[in-house]
């Protein structure tokens, strides 16, 4: 990405400075290679069509979002997305028309998910500062049973783990979907964890242990504040996908009153007879608010954290 | 920077041998710090007796009929023997075969295709990204699944739609010929995941290399056959391999779109929601089990074919 200095024109020079001023403010990706065989045109053309196909992809959201504020009748029978007639009773009647107001259950979900997040972060910086910067017998051999683990598909463990959780009295309670998490039982964020450790300098650990740091200090004051970002990728991670998350709570909460707001959703198809549609289009759309929430608050490390490791 | 440049290769050949002066390691640093390894490993290290347990008894109780209720009691091969004869488990995996061998590829090449028009000195393109990668963060929740159920009803607004042109459309959810076909557009609406990753790795391909073939008069097609694709095959593989796996452990979407029962007539039963209600809703622990280590190893032959199919079209560059 060398800058042109003595060919280049002083408009083009001065254009590719915007571009890079721009990229730095925003911290993102560049804006990809300059092709010198488009052509205006073309470049019209394949805007034409990545906005047509960003409207497909965006219609299904949208439709649901003008359907939370329209009147049942309307809305299979009216083809616009602008609602004729707006009905913002829905989301007082979705938010109501549950056993629990629609606010128990976000509590429910946002207590699982707090302690999953924070049990997901702490016990795998643990294990990730000690296979990425500790000495020890036997670390190579644990770091590869960590990343067998991630090979191992979920539900070969499912019935054993089920069992032991009912042995313990743990059904009805939030211990089975968050105890784990805080046995660093994801071992893909550790390996995250690993490989972001692995890149800060080692001279790092050396000086402090010549000041007198023992691991434990290293780690909480020096490595810790040093690995935010890959913090903040598993906090966010975390945060969606037990928001998401679905099977656990329905095989471990039977008591409605636990329920978590995936849970709490299917619900309204249950009572499908009623035809409740634009209440329950209203709760969905406020089930997905936090998700896009965090996705707008965390897209820099979200793209990052994905397109370095790859994960859904 | 230049910590980090002379660090890398250093601390690569500290891993591939062993140190050279092993003893004066030992004394320097290994005595110390060997305990600490172990303390901060303890989480994980509870973790696993929590996967290692629960594989083994997984094993052992694909070998017993057990109800939850009474002790497990040991019968040998039959649940085995059983799930060859059993017609839901071979519904069940032609269904989620089914989805995993057309959503898969299908996804693949959408996540492949944008991110390429992408990739062209784009304006507005962290817009354009967040657009398509939005979908595969909301398409596993209960909420879009749902949606979907309203959008492919009988009178939803895709046979609205499909109204304008004249045509009748099915009851895409209702009827057993495209019920699944429905979660399979789901499963492709949410293709911004690989996209993402596509996206990153095109920034790798160096542009001298199409500078070179524009000299030389290679077409566009001819430079994405010869350069971009031979050098983000790697890429391809990962991506193909991961979505593989994910998708023969669908669960969700079928149990929501048929509210639990994988109809109709067992059109999305996947093989997940089969092992769920055999598990759960009939307590058939055991044969539950024995129809999980038959899906480890269905995603591990999978696994296997993907990989020893690379070694025909993934080019690495050493």
């Amino acid at each position: 990405m060398a800058i042109p200095t003595t060919t280049a024109t002083p408009t083009a020079a001065r254009a590719l400075t915007r571009r890079q001023r721009s990229r730095r403010d925003s911290g993102d990706l560049d804006p990809g290679p300059v092709d010198a065989q488009d052509t205006a045109q073309r470049r019209f053309l394949r805007h034409v069509i990545l906005c047509g196909v960003a409207l497909l992809m965006m219609y299904p959201l949208l439709w649901m979002l003008s359907s939370s504020v329209k009147p049942d009748a309307n809305i299979f029978t009216e083809q616009g997305l602008w609602p004729s007639e707006w009905r913002f009773e829905n989301y007082a009647d979705g938010w109501n028309s549950l056993q629990h107001p629609f606010g128990h259950y976000i509590v429910n979900s946002a207590i699982v998910v707090s302690l999953s997040i924070v049990g997901t972060v702490v016990s795998s910086a643990l294990a990730a500062y000690a296979f990425a910067r500790l000495e020890f017998p036997g670390r190579r051999f644990f770091f590869g049973l960590a990343l067998i683990t991630l090979m191992l598909p979920g539900h070969v463990l499912l019935i054993p783990q089920y069992i032991i959780f009912s042995e313990l009295g743990w059904l009805n309670t939030y211990l089975p979907l968050v105890v784990p998490n805080f046995l660093a039982s994801n071992a893909f964020f550790i390996f995250l964890m690993v490989q972001f450790m692995r890149a800060l300098p080692k001279e790092l650990d050396d000086a402090a242990r010549i000041d007198g740091c023992g691991p434990f200090r290293i780690f909480f004051q020096i490595i810790a504040p040093l690995c935010v970002p890959a913090f903040a990728t598993t906090a966010i991670f975390t945060f969606i996908s037990t928001w998401n998350e679905f099977f656990s709570p329905l095989i471990y909460i039977t008591d409605p009153n636990l329920y978590t707001v995936p849970l709490a959703l299917r619900q309204f198809m249950d009572a499908e007879g009623q035809s409740a549609w634009g209440p329950m289009f209203a709760m969905s759309v406020v089930s997905l608010l936090p998700i896009v929430a965090f996705f707008i608050m965390g897209q820099k490390y979200l793209v990052k954290g994905i397109a370095t490791t790859g994960l859904k | 920077m230049a910590v980090m440049a002379t660090e890398a290769p250093q601390r690569a050949s500290d891993e591939a041998r062993p140190a050279p002066s092993p003893q004066r390691r030992t004394r320097r640093r290994r005595r110390p710090i060997q305990w600490a390894g172990y303390i901060f490993l303890l989480p994980w290290f509870l973790g696993m007796l929590f996967t290692i347990v629960p594989f083994g008894a997984s094993l052992y109780l694909g070998f017993t009929d057990y109800d939850l209720l009474t002790p497990p009691s040991w019968v040998g091969l039959e649940n085995f023997i059983e799930l060859f004869r059993d017609p839901r488990v071979g519904q069940s995996l032609i269904v989620t075969f089914t989805y995993t061998l057309v959503s898969v590829p299908l996804s693949l090449i959408a996540a492949l295709g944008v991110a390429l028009a992408l990739n062209r000195g784009l304006r507005g393109l962290p817009l354009y990204r967040a657009v398509y990668y939005l979908p595969s963060l909301l398409g596993g929740s209960v909420a879009i699944v749902m949606l979907w159920r309203q959008i492919f009803g009988t009178r939803g607004i895709v046979n609205t739609f499909l109204g304008w042109f004249g045509i009748d459309g099915p009851a895409w959810v209702s009827d057993p010929s495209t019920a699944l076909s429905v979660l399979i557009i789901l499963n492709v609406w949410t293709f911004g995941a690989p996209m993402v990753i596509f996206l990153a790795s095109l920034r790798q391909v160096p542009t001298m290399y199409y500078e070179a073939a524009a000299v030389d008069g290679a077409t566009r097609w001819r430079q994405f056959r010869s350069i971009t694709l031979p050098l983000i095959s790697p890429i391809i593989f990962f991506n193909l391999v991961l979505a593989t796996i994910g998708t023969l452990q669908t669960f969700t979407q079928g149990y929501v779109l048929s509210n639990g029962s994988g109809g109709p007539a067992g059109s999305t039963l996947f093989y997940n929601l089969n092992l769920y209600i055999e598990g759960f809703s009939r307590f058939n622990m055991g044969y539950a089990s024995a129809m999980a280590w038959l899906l480890l190893v269905i995603i591990a032959a999978f696994t296997a074919v993907n990989f020893i199919a690379q070694k025909y079209w993934v080019y690495y560059e050493n």
